[in-house]
């Protein structure tokens, strides 16, 4: 098992002010793709500090209601939505909200990791980069602390300046996380972030969400059931649009209450 | 014979002939240029770059022609690099599927096959008649930049296009700005297919003649432009010039010349395959 | 405060964008004021139906005919060349090669459609024409054979290289099923992939017919400057493009109905262009829609 050498504590460096504990309410949610409704009335409410799994088979709309919290839905041509959704109770679909503020707040971890081709520095560096900032010294610490915070730090830190394209597809990976927690979010959002990896890097990125649990919120949508009740406080179990169940990981995965989820849980369907 | 051996023997004649017709082609090609370097390599000497043109074919040489295709060059490139990327830029990312992208598109699908002299004739109203700059250098860069304008947006659309989403996406999601994305990730990242485009539309230009001998580059220019207003002469018009002459003395410079314009065409082209080959490896 | 600067540059770029439709309007705009112009002095019947173009004569005919048959043997003889060769290029490249023959050999073609024009009218009056006079005793030394020839060479890649995209493109199952009923690659070939591919190929000929017509340095050099109503390859003629390029080196005076000539040229230049490339386009989208 691998460990991190010295981690340095993000309110080293930042404002302590920004360690929010931030949460999610979700009222009645429906979401439309033109006429096709992918989600079709959902209730939510993500508490803080917490890792929150989305599972469900494939097309039951999981991967949709999570970009719904950081607006990236908004490119998706014939996209409509209605209901509510706060964090930490600003509704982020009211039109003066900044949609660029937000997704500083709540960052987003894709399936296929999808580093900029550029250095392990400039990408971890960019996000910082496009708020203007330019203290070379904050940016590089910043970029070094979170190099670590993700455990990637020994293995680059003796050539910042090569290809990111050149690391493996597991370091790429904790590289894409490295780059969002750069910017200093309350949420992170991870879109299956470890089907596209192999079983030892899956387990690294397991650990790192494990750990990051403890500065932010973490919702994460997963095809792997064990990967859920490995990691997750709570399991939301979404089919067809339609949010089925919701509740701690150990009630879902032990005593669920519906039909439904036990019988996708014991692999019944999906 | 029956049916089928006739049908295999057909295919192997249409083998052959398909074989053929390719080095047809390109033994042609090269039959050309060797003819070429036959007729002009030996008048080409160091006289022959730096002398003015003149009446005597021995003493005539390109150099005036050679400035004035730099003067081209440069300016048609500063003019049309910036304005060419842009539209494409506006085209592949800020347009959505409304009428105004369909008939923008239309529009430059329909330009790229306007025949090169039609551009003379257009810059010659407008830009030395009507702007009133006469038969410049900065007339005839305005003309060429119209003309490869097409190609160069072409290029840049492709060039964006190769660029995955995902990165797009990841940088959105960071909170970038769409122009923050296009000006980071999406512009560095197709460099190298912009690029390849914008030397290949200005090897076009360097060859180009109608349209300049229309807007008025004279084909017998005793000295070398020094201002974007001056007139001027490139080397393709030179060479032509030199053809219609009877004297066989001038043969041989219009083949001198060739080989320089067809070394300078043919390095511009190399330089441009070499870029595509190594963006397209850097994307991979 | 961010917001108006995304605004600001979306706009500059979309100035960009719409330079273009302001050349065409612009193209179109001088070619119709001119030619209209011109046709106040010059009846349009007889623009369309003189058989003589003497504008800088001084017995004046203005027909169009003359250039017009010039334009269209030089570009129908280098059709005649290009269209066999590039086609069976086409078919033995997608078809027959070997993919490493086909990735050194693609790039090779296309360079023929790099060499500057005026280079091939050296090749083509220099070289072409004093070959082709030993096996044509009486070939003038301008004429419409050695410039169609050679133009046809250089059109060669415009048809090889976009009917050979378009052949790639027919799925590999049709070949298959072609090949499971015992049918050879030249039958294969020819009664299922180039009918499959047959809009890609039409487009690529229409857009060589197209680059045919509107070449200029090739026949300004080669085919003479001679307009003669003829289909005769033999004897100097004058295409509308060289025409054009003879009055532009001359002393026409500007403003006067000589001058006013290329224009009316020009524009019967661009309307048959036009016409194609407009043609070339609507098939072409057509037949992207089939496999999409």
């Amino acid at each position: 098992m691998e460990t991190a050498t010295e981690q340095v504590p993000l309110d080293k460096i930042i404002d302590s002010s920004l360690k929010k504990k931030a949460k999610i309410e979700v009222k009645d949610v429906k979401v439309w793709y033109d006429d096709f409704n992918a989600i079709k009335g959902i209730d939510m409410n993500i508490k803080p500090n917490t890792v929150t799994a989305f599972i469900g088979p494939s097309g039951c709309g999981k991967s949709t209601f999570l970009r719904l919290f950081n607006r990236m839905n908004d490119y998706v041509e014939g996209f409509k939505m209605e209901g509510k959704i706060k964090v930490s109770d600003n509704n982020i679909y009211k039109k003066k909200v900044n949609v660029e503020e937000l997704r500083k707040e709540i960052g987003m971890v894709f399936q296929k990791p999808n580093p900029f081709p550029k250095s392990i520095f400039e990408n971890v560096a960019y996000g910082l980069k496009i708020q203007g900032i330019t203290d070379k010294k904050l940016i590089e610490e910043r970029v070094v602390d979170c190099l670590k915070q993700v455990a990637l730090w020994d293995e680059v830190k003796d050539d910042l300046n090569k290809s990111a394209m050149a690391l493996s597809g597991g370091q790429q990976q904790r590289l894409c996380i490295a780059r969002t927690l750069a910017v200093q979010p309350s949420i992170i959002l991870m879109d299956e972030p470890t089907s596209a990896l192999d079983p030892i890097s899956t387990a690294k990125v397991e650990e790192l969400i494990f750990k990051l649990k403890e500065k932010y919120t973490i919702v994460i949508v997963t095809h792997n059931m064990q990967q859920a009740s490995r990691i997750s406080d709570y399991t939301a179990f979404f089919y067809l649009g339609e949010l089925i169940e919701y509740g701690k990981t150990k009630t879902i995965f032990t005593n669920p209450e519906k039909q439904q989820t036990e019988n996708y849980i014991t692999g019944r369907f999906g | 014979m029956n049916n089928i051996q006739k049908n295999r023997l057909k295919d192997q004649l249409f083998k052959i002939w398909g074989i053929g017709c390719t080095l047809f082609a390109l033994i042609l090609l090269i039959f050309f240029i060797g003819d070429i370097l036959i007729d002009g390599i030996m008048r080409i000497d160091w006289g022959f770059i730096t002398d003015l043109p003149s009446r005597k074919a021995e003493k005539s040489g390109i150099y005036t022609a050679l400035i004035g295709s730099i003067w081209i060059l440069l300016l048609t490139t500063a003019i049309a690099f910036p304005v060419g990327v842009a539209a494409g830029v506006y085209l592949e990312e800020y347009s959505n599927k409304n009428k105004l992208s369909a008939i923008l598109e239309i529009n430059i699908s329909n330009l790229a096959g306007v025949p090169s002299i039609i551009y003379g004739l257009l810059g010659l109203e407008v830009f030395v008649r009507i702007m009133g700059l006469g038969a410049s250098v900065l007339a005839g860069s305005l003309t060429l930049s119209l003309l490869i304008l097409p190609i160069i947006i072409v290029a840049t659309r492709e060039a964006i296009k190769a660029v995955p989403k995902s990165i797009k996406d990841a940088s959105y999601a960071l909170g970038a700005s769409k122009w923050q994305t296009i000006w980071n990730q999406v512009l560095p990242a197709s460099s190298g297919g912009i690029l390849t485009g914008v030397i290949l539309a200005l090897s076009r230009a360097v060859g180009e003649t109608a349209p300049l001998i229309v807007v008025g580059a004279l084909a017998y220019v005793p000295f070398a432009p020094e201002s974007p207003m001056d007139e001027f002469s490139v080397l393709p018009i030179q060479i032509f010039n030199w053809i219609s002459r009877p004297q066989h003395g001038f043969i041989e410079n219009a083949a001198a010349a060739i080989i320089i314009l067809l070394l300078i065409t043919f390095i511009m082209n190399g330089v441009a395959v070499y870029f595509r080959n190594k963006w397209q490896k850097k994307l991979k | 405060m961010r917001k108006i600067k995304e605004l600001v540059i979306e706009k500059s770029l979309l100035s960009s964008a719409l330079i273009t439709i302001a050349i065409t309007i612009g193209i179109v705009l001088v070619l119709a004021v001119k030619a209209f112009h011109f046709f106040r002095e010059v009846s349009i019947v007889d623009f369309l139906t003189d058989t003589q173009w003497t504008p800088l004569f001084a017995d004046k005919h203005y027909g169009i005919l003359p250039l017009l048959s010039g334009t269209l043997l030089t570009s129908f003889i280098a059709i005649s060349v290009a269209l066999p060769i590039g086609l069976s290029i086409s078919i033995y490249l997608s078809e027959y090669a070997p993919k490493s023959f086909r990735k050194t050999v693609k790039p090779l073609l296309e360079l023929l459609a790099a060499v500057p024009t005026v280079v091939y009218g050296f090749f083509a009056l220099i070289v072409v024409t004093p070959i082709l006079q030993h096996i044509i005793p009486g070939l003038s030394g301008f004429n419409s054979l050695s410039a169609g020839f050679v133009m046809g060479i250089m059109i060669i890649p415009y048809i090889s290289s976009i009917s050979e995209d378009a052949l790639h493109a027919v799925p590999n199952a049709l070949r298959e099923a072609s090949f499971g009923m015992g049918a050879t690659k030249l039958q294969t070939a020819f009664k299922v992939v180039v009918p499959a591919a047959s809009s890609g190929i039409i487009v690529s000929i229409i857009l060589a017919i197209s680059r045919a017509i509107g070449e200029t340095m090739i026949v300004a050099v080669a085919a003479g400057q001679q307009p003669r109503l003829t289909l005769d390859p033999t004897v100097p003629v004058e295409t509308i493009t060289a025409y054009i390029v003879q009055v532009s080196l001359g002393d026409v005076e500007h403003g006067s109905v000589e001058y006013r000539t290329i224009f009316a040229a020009g524009i019967t230049l661009f309307v048959f262009t036009f016409l194609l490339n407009t043609l070339s386009y609507s098939i072409r989208k057509k037949y992207q829609e089939r496999y999409e």
